[in-house]
């Protein structure tokens, strides 16, 4: 059973997570420079970022090391929504921030504005790795990366899905139909720069929401 | 498994006739079979498009999207604590259990923990949420074979685990009850008695269905050896929950990891079992109920005294950071990921929902098998529209 760290450990002293570290000196071996990044949160979880090219491979790497349970797979637009957060109260002036519009890869960096995701899980070892990759746009904005399918049958309807909603095409998927948009419809609904048309009609109240009650501002409400 | 070389007769018979019908030259034509997307078998709006060879299918393929409300999109434009309420609506038979990774991570980001109590509550209320799921799953079973009596009786105890929801959280179907750092509320007064007694009466729920239904030879004969999901093809295809445990794999997330719920105070089994067939499935969900009032008993009875909130902000932003949570769903792996950018919303959240998972395997497993085993496949894999379209 994997445990949390131990709430006793001197926290000076760093956590040795030897499960993790020796999944990724593997993946090393197997990928050489593929792997371009890790991040580990020790006794928690693992992100490793590799190269697109050896999206496939790593894949097979880890199912080879034991990742034979298929979690998830999906995609990141890190672009900053230029609509705005929509939590926010819509009369509010706005400061301009210019590290608002900046593009800001999470944990394992990276240098595209398209990450692709996939969680794998090793069922006997109890552990899983989160799998990153950069998705270079081409001139004309299309992405692509090899399909998973050959490693993980799974990924077959993970894949039309993010095909669906980012754009994003998997070389060799036999079938990359939209599963919940017509046929013709145009526009990638989970990209940042996709209007979500009711926000933009009708405005959140937002911050109103969490404003105290005016009850609850003096003290002589009886706190049952 | 006698039943298994039953039906393989059965196929040497059909292969028989196939080759009986081509010395005579006569053409057969197949024929495509739409079930849906208005099926009383489907639980909603699944639609199955299959494509048939006399009584076989030779393939089939659902088309799901019927019920799609991009929660994926509108969790961007939410604060945190909004977005339960909307996660709430992915599997809406145990809501309260599809809140608590999402409250997780949003924690784990935050580094807060919730207190003991609130812990325990919510595992309590979690385990609630898969009695009330499962229960109505194993009632509802007779009826995809047209055994009408269990649903009733499923309906009956269920409403107990209902008003024991309801009387905690104030809402019957969707609690929306779980907060950043805690619980909304205390359990109210007497609510444990009523536990207690409704536990007892959904044991003996149990083993009403167990003689009257999965005693009963002709759903035996339907679901023995029928839509047999090997343990390696689960895996590959993400299978999870009872679906993933009745091929032979052992892999529970409740026992399997570290999360701050009270699972580590209970002693539970996880039951597997070998066959990886309908019938396999189905029993694993019935003795999970069981467990699953038993896990309720003892945390009943270790309930920890103190707050059910820790302290936060009013206004609840969550450092920038990633992290993914799943928990042992009714229906399977349930998980966020969610990615925050230090606002006051998350900036993107993945849901990995189980029903995706475990229907996307249905071209595989239906592959083969005869019309009316089509229903009782699909009755068996469990899946609730909501959590597949999300």
């Amino acid at each position: 059973m994997a445990q949390l760290s131990d709430t006793d450990t001197d926290e000076s002293t760093p956590v040795v997570d030897e499960l993790r570290d020796e999944i990724v000196a593997r993946l090393r071996a197997d990928l050489g420079d593929a792997v371009v990044d890790v991040h580990q949160v020790p006794q928690v979880d693992l992100w490793v970022r590799v190269t697109p090219e050896s999206w496939r491979a790593a894949g097979e790497a880890l199912r080879a090391q034991g990742f034979d349970y298929f979690c998830f797979l999906s995609a990141m637009d890190w672009m900053p929504s230029p609509f705005g957060d929509g939590e926010n109260d819509p009369t509010e002036e706005v400061e301009e921030d210019p590290a608002a519009s900046e593009i800001r890869q999470g944990y394992t960096g990276g240098d595209t504005r398209f990450q692709m995701l996939a969680r794998v899980t090793d069922t006997r070892r109890h552990v899983s790795v989160t799998l990153k990759a950069d998705l270079p746009q081409h001139d004309d904005g299309a992405m692509s990366i090899e399909s998973w399918i050959p490693v993980y049958a799974g990924a077959n309807w993970h894949e039309r899905e993010t095909h669906e909603m980012f754009g994003i095409s998997f070389d060799g998927h036999p079938d990359l139909r939209n599963m919940y948009l017509p046929g013709d419809f145009e526009g990638y609904p989970l990209r940042k720069d996709f209007p979500l048309l009711a926000r933009l009609v009708k405005p959140w109240p937002g911050i109103v929401d969490v404003e105290p009650m005016p009850a609850s501002d003096d003290d002589e409400g009886d706190d049952s | 498994m006698t039943m298994l070389s039953e039906r393989q007769q059965m196929s040497y018979i059909a292969a028989q006739a196939a080759d009986a019908r081509l010395n005579v030259e006569l053409e057969t034509e197949g024929m495509t079979l739409n079930i849906g997307p208005q099926h009383p078998a489907t639980h909603g709006t699944l639609r199955i498009i299959a494509r048939l060879d006399g009584e076989q299918v030779v393939w089939a393929e659902p088309s799901a999207g019927y019920m799609h409300r991009g929660y994926e999109k509108l969790t961007e434009v939410r604060t945190f604590p909004q977005v339960t309420a909307l996660i709430n609506r992915i599997d809406w038979l145990g809501s309260f259990a599809n809140e608590v990774p999402f409250i997780l991570a949003a924690e784990q980001l935050m580094n807060i923990e919730a207190p003991p109590r609130a812990q325990h509550i919510r595992t309590i209320l979690f385990e609630l949420s898969r009695i009330a799921n499962v229960s109505l799953f194993l009632g509802d079973l007779g009826v995809q074979m047209g055994a009408v009596t269990p649903v009733f009786m499923a309906f009956r105890d269920r409403e107990y685990v209902l008003n024991l929801i309801e009387g905690a959280t104030g809402g019957r179907f969707h609690p929306n009850f779980d907060r950043i750092g805690g619980l909304k509320d205390d359990l109210p007064k007497g609510w444990l008695d009523e536990t207690r007694q409704v536990m007892k009466k959904l044991r003996n729920f149990c083993d009403e269905i167990e003689d009257l239904l999965f005693g009963n030879e002709i759903f035996q004969s339907r679901t023995r050896g029928i839509g047999v999901i090997p343990a390696d093809v689960a895996r590959q295809y993400g299978l999870s929950g009872a679906n993933l445990r009745a091929s032979g794999v052992d892999w529970d997330l409740r026992r399997d990891q570290s999360l701050p719920l009270a699972y580590d105070k209970v002693d539970f089994r996880v039951w597997t079992h070998p066959d990886g067939d309908s019938w396999a499935r189905c029993w694993i969900r019935l003795q999970e109920v069981r467990e699953a009032t038993k896990i309720v008993d003892q945390l009943i009875e270790t309930l920890p005294p103190g707050p059910v909130m820790t302290k936060v902000p009013r206004i609840i932003k969550v450092p920038e950071g990633e992290a993914w949570v799943s928990t042992e769903n009714p229906l399977g792996e349930m998980g966020y990921y969610v990615v925050s950018k230090g606002d006051l919303g998350p900036f993107r959240v993945k849901i990995r929902s189980a029903s995706f998972n475990n229907i996307s395997i249905t071209p595989w497993v239906l592959k083969g098998v005869y019309v009316p085993d089509i229903i009782t496949i699909l009755a068996s894999l469990y899946f609730i529209l909501g959590d597949i379209d999300r």
